[in-house]
């Protein structure tokens, strides 16, 4: 009998449907790899099964029975352990009260340190950690915390153990001692799926591989058999027909932007890139690749070791985004309510932002002037609003988009850096959002364009710079423009010596 | 396509900015309704000038904390800052030898620029190491009256000019002067908010700091200006404080932050930042003196008294959280 059946998992957000139907089965004793791009579902389905999000439709059987988790706390109970790539340790406590935090052992509710020392070292003991289970976690290293954090998985009973990106933080070395630990809990019976971004991993680790793409279940196979090249094919597929605006040939003209040997941190690889008047740039990458960092420290919203970064020609010293927006950037974040919108002002208040001067005169603002020029863009950029004085909370992530997009539009920068410049928005405001990006390339602007929807790059940029562990691993010109050969640079750095 | 008009979103609009802006207005109009029917002389044209003056100094500190409490922060300092303010303005006063037409101009500016002062030791301290400000203004609170001791050996100053006084007591235009000098305080600090690009920051930074520093501002500038306005507006209460009662004593001002602050979130304002005005707290301030002076008529005890205003403090957040649900689920 299988451990987990999945029939028909469906979960829509807003605007996206994360998972469309997706089947799963999972046999005791295997380890089944979950792959897919950025975005595929894979997190939705991790999310889905660990009871944090309730499925639209579909449904799970855990060992024949019915299993409908409507809490973290459900799916614990029914024996399935998530490693989630985000450590949920509390740092002040020590690793044996991390390690038992639900079922602490007591003598009439006082803790009984003694019993649960011993049984936080044993645990330790089975995933080679060596070191005091009285110890602050907080002292420990991000790998000593990934193991403890797989302990805990294993602290309690455990039918599914579900591992997302475990080894992300981890050496080799330590890498071998969780496949060691994986094979010794799958000899006894006990499933794993397993998400990774290092594919030579799922050659050494995984029995079976099931790919997502864009939600939907692509293909389940054996592993022995397969190669890497077959497992990118079936990532990328070949449904790349999405519309985008056609691309006139520009002229390049002269040079915005030259980034010289930047380093995010001393030890960090020094990063060069170029962009040109009237340029797409797209920045490819898988997520935690380096490519946002590396537009932040561009920008100066976060410091950076070392590095040159020229502003036409100029050296421009980005200690902060004030000076970065006077020498002609603007930087549309990935995170555009954390990062982009004042949710509690207007539209009009929000796209003046970066503009306040061309809107007042001896500061005063002048809002009849930013009332009107919030209104064209409003209509340039089609948002659907009752009026640029309504608060931007209520709009929709897409027409929320074109506002943070108005702000820049406004401050009438040179050079414009994008990040995930459509994530979350339909698919109509997505093509106007392109057809957008280009006209500004059309104008004579530079842009750099990042983003984890990879057909959106192959769409509308002229080269592709694609970001690997934190370097740049490579450069594709639009002429030789090619998903697999972009996914393949964006892997490069993963896989440790694997030919592709 | 600009401007998608749905009849209903437009009703939930109206309904919410009632709910919204006017809420404070309507429990206040309540309660003077609600005293003028029950409590005696409440209605007077003298007691409506004592309410006036006694709600006076607690304006201008709220007025300066809506500023702080906007970007997101809290002055607990206050109450011992304007001690340290007063004595040492008084001092200027009193010692300087310089005659009344000089040292009160003297002492205004000593005491704005105590305030501003520690306003921006309060700013720089919580923006240059990120701490919260709820501390460093704590350990203000301690410093600054320890301060006011040590300057002047723990005695009351008493002697201050005439002309300062008189005014305490003075009216315009039927107004008592003092009164007047929070209104004008309340406007500009309306001006400032919602017709300057200051102000506009201001609201910017306290909803969302990241947004406003990636679109090119420094916002520890903006956020160390809030605490020196705050400290400054301190400044002020302390010159009324003594015109008022005469006198400059270093342990004035005990628990004046707290009032202020309850004023600010009577208001509608936010500790979490970028919400908020000046009109909804001058009529928090409204409210509370009203509450105190209407209750004081009844005969209700002192003690009663704080208990009960407690209370409405409670309520009114209460409300206020249950109203802006109410509005947000309308628009």
């Amino acid at each position: 009998m299988a451990v987990l059946e999945v029939s028909g998992l469906t979960k829509r957000y807003p605007g996206v449907t994360a998972l469309d139907a997706v089947d799963l089965d999972v046999r005791p004793g295997e380890v089944h790899v979950l792959i897919g791009e950025n975005g595929a579902g894979k997190s939705t389905m991790v999310r889905c099964l660990s009871g944090i999000e309730r499925p639209d439709a579909g449904g799970m059987t855990l060992y024949g029975e019915r299993y409908q988790p409507d809490s973290a706390a459900d799916a614990l109970q029914a024996g399935v352990r998530v490693v989630h790539q985000e450590l949920a340790l509390l740092p002040n406590l020590s690793v044996a009260e991390n390690l038992f935090l639900h079922h602490l052992p007591h003598r009439a509710g006082v803790v009984d340190r003694s019993a649960l020392n011993r049984m936080a070292r044993d645990l330790l003991t089975e995933v080679g950690l060596d070191l005091s289970p009285r110890t602050p976690v907080e002292r420990l290293g991000i790998a000593q915390m990934q193991l403890v954090e797989i302990a805990k998985a294993l602290s309690g009973q455990c039918r599914l153990l579900i591992m997302d990106e475990p080894t992300a933080t981890l050496t080799p070395k330590e890498t071998g001692r969780l496949f060691e630990i994986l094979r010794r809990l799958t000899a006894t019976g006990v499933a794993v799926i397993y998400i990774s971004h290092h594919l030579e991993e799922i050659f050494e680790i995984g029995d079976r591989v099931t790919v997502l793409r864009n939600g939907k279940h692509v293909t389940t196979q054996e592993v022995a058999g397969l190669t890497t090249a077959e497992l990118v094919r079936f990532m990328v597929g070949r449904d790349l027909a999405h519309e985008y605006p056609p691309v006139r040939p520009r002229e390049l003209g002269a040079e915005l932007l030259r980034v010289t040997d930047l380093k995010i941190t001393p030890a960090a690889p020094s990063l060069s890139l170029a962009v040109r008047a009237g340029e797409v740039v797209g920045v490819a990458g898988l997520v935690n690749s380096g490519r946002t960092e590396a537009m932040r420290a561009i920008f100066g919203a976060d410091r950076s070791a070392s590095g040159r970064v020229e502003v036409r020609g100029r050296p421009a010293r980005l200690r902060h985004p004030r000076t970065a927006v006077r020498a002609g950037m603007s930087f549309l974040t990935e995170d555009r309510k954390a990062q982009g919108l004042v949710l509690d002002l207007s539209i009009a208040a929000n796209m003046s932002l970066a503009n306040l001067p061309a809107v007042s005169r001896f500061g005063l603002l002048n809002r009849a002037a930013e009332a009107a020029s919030a209104s064209a863009l409003a209509e340039k950029l089609r948002v659907a609003s009752r009026g640029v004085r309504q608060h931007v909370r209520a709009l929709s992530g897409g027409n929320q988009q074109k506002v943070v997009l108005g702000r820049w539009l406004a401050a009438d920068t040179d050079l414009l850096i994008v990040d995930e410049p459509t994530r979350g928005i339909d698919v109509g405001a997505r093509y106007e959002i392109h057809q957008l990006l280009l006209d500004l390339a059309d104008a004579g602007k530079g842009l750099l364009v990042v983003s984890s929807d990879l057909p959106e790059l192959l769409g509308i940029c002229d080269r592709i710079i694609v970001f690997s562990r934190g370097a740049i691993a490579g450069e594709v010109p639009r002429a030789e423009f090619d998903a697999e050969r972009v996914l393949n640079l964006a892997y490069s750095g993963y896989l440790k010596g694997v030919a592709v | 396509m600009t401007a998608v008009t749905a009849p209903r979103a437009v009703g939930g609009r109206w309904a919410s900015q009632v709910l919204g802006e006017a809420g404070i207005g309507v429990a206040l109009v309540a309660l003077v309704a609600f005293f003028l029917a029950f409590a005696p002389y409440f209605g007077t044209s003298q007691n409506v000038r004592d309410i006036m003056t006694q709600i006076t100094i607690n304006t201008i500190l709220a007025v300066g904390m809506t500023f702080v409490i906007l970007v997101g922060g809290i002055d607990l300092s206050v109450g011992s800052v304007i001690a340290l303010c007063a004595v040492v303005a008084g001092t200027a006063m009193t010692d300087s030898g310089l005659p009344t037409a000089l040292a009160v101009p003297f002492a205004i500016l000593v005491s704005v620029v105590i305030g501003a002062v520690t306003g921006f030791v309060n700013g720089f301290v919580t923006e240059r190491w990120v701490v919260p400000s709820f501390i460093v203004t704590l350990g203000m609170l301690y410093v600054a009256r320890g301060a006011a001791q040590q300057y002047t050996g723990a005695a009351t100053i008493y002697d201050l000019p005439p002309g300062l006084t008189r005014f305490g007591t003075a009216t315009f235009a039927g107004l008592p002067a003092v009164f007047v000098v929070a209104m004008l305080l309340v406007a500009v600090a309306w001006f400032v908010l919602s017709r300057t690009v200051f102000g506009r920051l201001i609201y910017a930074t306290g909803n969302n700091e990241e947004a406003v520093r990636l679109s090119g501002h420094r916002t520890s500038l903006i956020k160390v200006a809030c605490f020196v306005i705050g400290g400054a507006c301190v400044g002020v209460a302390a010159i009324i404080y003594m015109a008022r009662l005469g006198v400059a004593s270093p342990i004035l001002g005990q628990g004046y932050e707290l009032n202020a602050i309850a004023a600010v979130v009577i208001g509608g304002a936010s500790l979490a930042g970028g919400r908020g005005s000046v009109v909804g707290t001058l009529l928090g301030a409204c409210l509370l003196g009203v509450l105190s002076n209407g209750l004081n008529l009844m005969g209700v005890s002192d003690f009663q008294r704080t208990m009960v205003t407690g209370a409405v403090i409670i309520v009114a957040v209460v409300l206020d959280a249950y109203r802006r649900r109410l509005s947000v689920r309308l628009s």
